[in-house]
């Protein structure tokens, strides 16, 4: 395992194109044999508890053109309390469409495994509001939830602007929970839309910026926008030519339900060769 | 969560992704066959199949000097690790320096760029601001001069 992490930091950079958003997707998968290693950091402020910091860690791979996986493993620090593992979660991105299309969609399904003090808030759905974190971790990490997540993300990309909506439904797998819902929608658009011929860091081009808004949508006993919680992020991405991308979003809540700051900061790093690199390894090759 | 079946299958599921990750790969080798890498015979119907309205389109830049050197660079970035540094194919990607591709017009080169090929694996590039899709058409059509 340990020659397979070093062959990757060695080899297989690719520039990656990668979009700003942290919690909307747009219709791009990785590229396929592509591993992308993400690592992701909120901090959130807390009214009636203690503020924190959850993380997380990102591996996404192109299996296919039409077909991204992707497994999350994440965890948190609470001040005053404690650090812990709050649980992973499989992802699986499938677009049924070949070619662009007026809208693309993509068929987004996702398993989860988390206890209650996962706070990494990678997405709002049903009533979830501020409140749900301020209990200790103690008593948080006591309850665990099994969920299936759907989403489909719809995307589209017009003279630089790409324009991404993702409504979505979960389904706790204990029977007596309802199906929740949320919402996702992003905008985006790099500061310049042609290249210089330059190589260079700091280059218009390199960046990308825009907004996301999120957030509940209640379940099927209650649907709404009441009683949940909602944020605006303006979100900013700075891609090196080295293959890194830095992501920078401080998001804001719109309510009394919400947390009043998320500030996220992301840092991930794409891998092109990572998948004939394996196969390679698995049939001896050097 | 009142379940015990399902929580003791369910943390399993790491272990089913990695599975399903390693199943993507070719099989391991059997002792004494063939590791030299056979190259990769490609078609280009993709060009041929380019619809006539997207073939007829002209490149804004095809004038731009400073186009060409962008694209070369956009090029290096994005395209080179399939097709290869020099654009003479790859064991991902085929040649760019090919007589289908100097027959193929702007326009038929952008559509392929923008839409990939999903069949061969390319994925679509239209994340690409449309300009900068273009530079990389000025580079190729250089290369086939």
């Amino acid at each position: 395992m340990g020659s397979i992490l070093c062959l990757t930091l060695f080899q297989g950079r690719m520039f990656a194109q990668e979009s700003p958003y942290i919690v909307t997707y747009d219709h791009y998968l990785e590229e396929p044999g592509s591993l992308e290693v993400e690592y992701f950091s909120t901090l959130g402020t807390q009214r009636g508890g203690n503020g924190f910091h959850a993380f997380w860690l990102e591996l996404e791979y192109g299996t296919k053109a039409w077909w991204t996986t992707e497994l999350y493993v994440d965890g948190q620090t609470t001040v005053n309390d404690s650090t812990l593992f709050t649980g992973f979660r499989w992802e699986n991105r499938f677009r049924p469409l070949a070619r662009e299309h007026f809208i693309n969609p993509v068929i987004y399904i996702e398993y989860e495994q988390i206890s209650e003090a996962d706070k990494i808030i990678k997405e709002v759905e049903g009533h979830d509001v501020e409140s749900d974190h301020a209990d200790p971790n103690s008593v948080l990490r006591q309850e665990h939830d099994h969920e299936i997540e759907f989403k489909v993300l719809l995307s589209k990309t017009f003279r630089g602007w790409n324009v991404a909506v993702n409504p979505l439904a979960t389904k706790n797998l204990s029977p007596s929970n309802p199906w929740e819902f949320g919402y996702a929608l992003g905008g985006s658009h790099p500061l310049a839309m042609r290249a210089s011929p330059n190589h260079c860091n700091l280059c218009r081009e390199n960046f990308i910026v825009g907004g996301e808004l999120y957030g509940g949508l209640g379940d099927t006993e209650s649907f709404g926008l009441h009683e949940t919680s909602h944020y605006l992020a303006p979100v900013a991405a700075w891609n090196l030519p080295s293959g890194w991308t830095v992501r920078l979003s401080p998001g804001f809540g719109l309510n009394d339900k919400s947390h009043r700051l998320l500030l996220r900061w992301g840092v991930s790093r794409e891998f092109s060769s990572f998948g004939p690199m394996i196969s390679r390894l698995l049939r001896g090759r050097q | 969560m009142n379940e015990p079946s399902l929580r003791v299958a369910l943390p399993e599921l790491p272990i089913l992704a990695c599975l399903i990750i390693l199943a993507h790969f070719p099989a391991v080798g059997q002792p004494g066959q063939a590791t030299t890498p056979t190259k990769r015979s490609w078609d280009y119907g993709a060009l041929a199949e380019v619809p006539l309205k997207a073939q007829s389109m002209p490149n804004p830049y095809a004038d731009d000097p400073t186009a060409m050197a962008a694209g070369k660079k956009l090029y290096g970035q994005h395209c080179s690790e399939c097709h290869g540094a020099d654009a003479a194919g790859g064991n991902r990607g085929p040649s760019l320096r090919v007589a289908e591709m100097r027959k193929a017009t702007p326009g038929a080169i952008f559509f392929v760029v923008t839409n990939g090929v999903a069949r061969h694996g390319m994925p679509v590039w239209s994340k690409l601001p449309e300009p900068e899709r273009w530079q990389i058409v000025s580079f190729l059509q250089s290369l086939n001069k």
